[in-house]
């Protein structure tokens, strides 16, 4: 056995001590576009959470609208108000607020489809990885079919035959986005479930349910930190596809992507900041969220170090 | 071979090298302060346990260390020039006509995609004004000399349909087309079943005497090494604790790890029926490299380690005893007794 | 070889028998076409006639039976809107499709390819994580939001290409095309670079990826070791040991070019399937949906089988079985 440590009288240090030590947060401080989209991130979140205080109007209050006020360009322009700093739209709304109101729908979409992808995909694939025979069979064909589509067009297809809404977006990217990770959890759940420790826990009579919870579900995880991340980006910007084509989200609760699609109609007439600001702003958000994930799995995933 | 008395000058002196990494974890001195010298012809086998430096040794003459790593310091002079300070270009042409390299692993040294006719002759390609056609007699004649049968036909096979000791002998024969002066062979048959171990050590050797090349055979194996070298150098942790004659070393170590390192060979005596004598291991592990201890490194695994090897670096001395052409020097507080 | 392409086209038809069950069951969704026929003020009387003719009042399993039968013999049914063969409606489109987005792959590997390259073979100089940077902004970005900066600043600020349409065609081999007059080829320019960003982007990056891992391996510094130069290294040794798994990826690359043609034909009001399909969804015109579904699906299905047999062609380590 390996000799006392001469330090082990020291204190213990607790958990965010040890994480501020690791090797993962040193790498995090010293890499520049990891805090960098950290910062992105947060600051969305931020946005998406304050910001509806913090903006002069609720540009879907019919009430605070004002027609004179419509196609007002950004404050720094000629004819701008100090007013409505990226501008109005036709109907006299503050383009920053309803960035704002359309970056929590964005966000809100990436992420709870995200979270309902992960939950079908990892509970598929685990099922896939550890029953294995014909319901592994028949879950990866349609994982195979399905990944042999692009996943926009998926959507697209879904949405054309659910008809426009929030819950149905949501089906929608669900459906799509849960393949990615039964393929990884099922993977992963294989390896696993040769080791020793699983097969031990199979012999000794626990119940399955209990064997996937408790050994092979914490194994698998890691991985699908990277993939999750991504996602909520990929979703964004999905999301933004549909709603811009018009089978997305209801006109009365517009995203990032439909308040394109409602600038875009102004654009020839030169109007250009109702429909360019949103879109930055989705991209401000995808690349940040990008930024993270880029970090994450090449931290995570020691075959690329 | 240590029989020539002639004093030639070196081939290749390494003098002080030193070859650091910066890593996260602390500088590694992978390489840390090491020379020895290398005559025309000779054959030395640089010995010692895994993770202790012996290829960077060979990747530093080769001038291929990449970041974290660098040659901190120290000369590497190859028939009087000073390799450390030669710019990449010349470098480069010194790579694999000058110096050739063989990898430890056959399976992953050659490229998938290229038939192993063309990548023998990629080597003259690059430093030959040879002709296609004289390129192909070459490497025709080359890969029979390395024992391939039917070399015509398998000139056109790629290097998945060779086996593993097959494809060591395609790297032999790219390594030595361009007839080195030098070839460093790190660890050439560790990856190799061990029946065909010693027939490429054979082919090997035969290969160096036969065009006059020397050789640094890196390798954990002293057994291996007894056999083929003229000298012996053992490293630990990035230092040479012990240098001399093979036979020397082998007959009359000196240090306390050499020591170690022969008595853990199975002996050739196991083939008779006598009782098999128990090998001994040399207890403990090779210490974490970032955190060396003050004095010397093995003194932590050693029998004979008192105060001062835990204090005070030993120096490299050449030992008075038994002095011969081929000075036997040792780096121990409390070298061993010659023993009877 | 034999056995092997009589195997992938079992799974060829497989996958297509699948992908019909999986439309028919959605278009089954979408509600009835029959109110598409029907004039507002239509009886009972009319519509119960209207759902006989269409075939409505049958089982789910007769109406997919009849379905799968008119697929096999090529009649994927009439446009609701357009009272044509929907077939010949997308056969119509597809010359204006395939034209960007060719023109968009081929832009996209010009450019990938030699930055994906440099950046994977020198991962820590500037120049290389400016491309990495630049890269992640191009997969961050909506393209078709790209697409209008394109038409805002190019077409409509500066005047010098058209925002939309396709301007002239002229034939060739037997389709209509655009790029062979100046004309032409200056309408298609704004919507092959909208299309091609997302998958250059994507591209560069897998390439730098690949090549970084080639760059580890052995070989290449056993390459070295023979002292090959720089240029041998990357360009023998490592680009196209690094290029084969990019031939795995054709198949996503043209099944993506496809899927984002909707968006870019959308906005360069540029007549082709893409656009074709997005006006059929908002017309409910069924028949079309289904022809562009099984049409590319076939097209992805048949690009996939090529890309196989060329992966093998181009590996020698690969032995089709």
């Amino acid at each position: 056995m390996a000799a006392p440590h001469p330090l082990s009288s020291a204190p213990v240090p607790s958990r965010l001590q040890r994480f501020f030590a690791s090797e993962f947060f040193h790498n995090y401080r010293r890499n520049l576009s990891a805090v960098l989209g950290s910062l992105i991130v947060l600051g969305f979140l931020f946005m998406v959470t304050i910001g509806p205080f913090l903006v002069s109007q609720n540009p879907y209050d019919v009430a605070q609208l004002d027609l004179m006020a419509a196609f007002k360009p950004p404050a720094w322009l000629a004819g701008g108000s100090s007013e409505f700093w990226l501008g109005t739209d036709g109907q006299g709304r503050d383009v920053l607020a309803s960035i704002v109101y359309g970056s929590r729908i964005s966000l809100i979409i990436g992420l709870v489809a995200m979270g309902g992808a992960c939950l079908l995909g990892t509970t598929l694939g685990l099922i896939a990885g550890f029953y294995g025979g014909r319901l592994d069979a028949i879950i990866m064909r349609i994982a195979d079919i399905q990944l042999s589509f692009p996943s926009v067009l998926t959507a697209l297809f879904l949405m054309s035959a659910f008809g426009t809404g929030l819950d149905k977006v949501l089906i929608a990217l669900i459906s799509v986005g849960w393949v990615v990770y039964a393929r990884t959890v099922r993977g992963s759940t294989l390896r696993e479930t040769q080791k020793e420790y699983v097969q031990a826990a199979r012999v000794s009579g626990l119940p399955n349910r209990k064997i996937i919870l408790r050994h092979v579900l914490p194994n698998v995880l890691t991985p699908l930190i990277v993939v999750a991340t991504i996602q909520v980006g990929t979703f964004v910007l999905i999301e933004a596809s549909l709603s811009f084509l018009g089978v997305g989200v209801p006109v009365t609760q517009p995203s990032l992507g439909l308040l394109i699609k409602n600038g875009f109609d102004v654009l020839f007439s030169g109007l250009w900041w109702v429909s360019i600001f949103p879109g930055l702003f989705i991209m401000l958000l995808v690349f940040g969220i990008n930024l993270l994930g880029d970090f994450l799995r090449d931290e995570l995933n020691p075959r690329l170090k | 071979m240590s029989n020539s008395e002639q004093v030639s000058s070196p081939l290749l002196r390494v003098q002080e090298l030193r070859t650091w990494f910066h890593t996260f974890g602390g500088l590694v001195k992978a390489v840390d302060g090491v020379s020895f010298d290398l005559a025309p012809g000779e054959i030395m086998g640089l010995v010692g346990e895994s993770g202790g430096g012996k290829s960077m040794i060979g990747f530093s003459i080769m001038g291929l260390i990449d970041p974290p790593g660098r040659i901190e310091g120290g000369r590497i002079e190859f028939d009087g020039r000073n390799l450390v300070s030669l710019s990449e270009d010349e470098m480069r042409g010194i790579r694999g006509k000058e110096i050739a390299m063989i990898f430890q692993d056959p399976m992953t040294a050659l490229n998938p995609l290229y038939t192993i006719g063309n990548q023998i002759e990629e080597t003259l390609a690059l430093h030959t004004a040879l002709s296609a056609r004289e390129r192909r007699a070459k490497a025709i004649e080359m890969l029979h000399r390395v024992g391939i049968p039917q070399p015509e036909q398998r000139l056109n096979h790629y290097p998945h349909q060779f086996s593993g000791g097959m494809r060591q002998r395609v790297v032999i024969a790219i390594a030595m087309i361009a007839k080195p002066r030098l070839l460093i062979a790190d660890e050439p048959t560790t990856a190799l079943d061990v029946t065909i171990q010693a027939q490429l050590l054979r082919l090997m050797r035969q290969q160096v005497v036969e065009s006059g090349t020397s050789m640094i055979l890196i390798t954990h194996d002293l057994a291996a090494v007894s056999q083929m070298a003229d000298t012996i150098v053992v490293l630990y942790c990035g230092r040479i604790v012990e240098k001399g004659p093979a036979e020397a070393i082998i007959a009359r170590p000196r240090h306390p790890y050499t020591r170690g390192l022969i008595d853990s060979i199975p002996h050739e005596t196991a083939e008779t029926d006598g009782p098999k004598p128990r090998l001994s291991q040399i207890p403990g592990n090779v210490p974490d490299i970032r955190r060396l201890p003050p004095g010397c490194a093995f003194a932590p695994r050693c029998r004979f380690a008192t105060e001062i090897c835990r204090t005070t670096d030993p120096v490299l001395a050449e030992q008075p005893a038994g002095r011969s052409s081929h000075p036997h020097a040792v780096a121990c507080h409390h070298p061993l007794a010659v023993s009877p | 070889m034999f056995g092997y392409t009589i195997k992938r086209l079992i799974q060829m038809v497989v996958v297509l028998w699948a992908v019909s069950v999986l439309v028919f069951v959605m278009m089954s969704f979408t509600g009835d076409p029959t109110f598409m026929m029907v004039p507002l003020d239509a009886t009972d009387e009319q519509i119960a006639q209207a759902r006989r003719i269409l075939g409505l009042d049958e089982s789910h399993l007769v109406q997919y039976w009849r379905f799968l039968s008119n697929i096999v013999q090529g009649d994927f049914g009439r446009s609701f809107v357009f009272r044509q063969p929907a077939m010949t409606l997308i056969l119509e489109r597809l010359p204006a499709t395939l034209e960007i987005v060719f023109l968009a792959m081929v832009m996209a590997l010009l450019v990938a390819i030699p930055l994906g390259v440099y950046a994977g073979a020198n991962p820590k100089k500037p120049a290389s994580r400016a491309v990495m940077a630049g890269s992640l902004v191009g997969i961050s970005l909506p393209g078709f939001w790209l697409g209008m900066v394109l038409i805002f600043v190019v077409a409509v600020k500066l005047q010098w290409l058209p925002s939309s349409g396709r301007g002239p065609t002229t034939e060739w081999l037997g389709m209509r095309v655009s790029f062979t007059s100046w004309e032409g080829f200056r309408h298609l320019i704004l919507p092959a670079i909208t299309l091609s960003v997302g998958t250059l982007a994507i591209l560069m990056r897998i390439i730098r990826a690949e090549m970084v891992e080639v760059m580890k391996q052995d070989y290449i510094k056993f390459a070295r070791a023979k002292g090959a130069t720089a240029k041998v290294i990357l360009f023998k040794h490592g680009l196209k040991n690094a290029l084969i798994p990019l031939v795995t990826v054709f198949g996503l690359m043209l099944g993506d070019l496809i899927a984002f043609a909707t968006l870019t034909e959308t906005i360069f009001a540029w007549p082709g399937i893409g656009k074709l399909l997005v006006d059929s969804i908002y017309r409910g015109d069924r028949p079309v949906i289904v022809v562009y579904l099984m049409f590319v699906a076939l097209m992805f299905v048949v690009v996939n089988f090529i890309v196989d047999v060329c992966y093998a062609l181009i590996d020698p380590r690969i032995k089709i079985k």
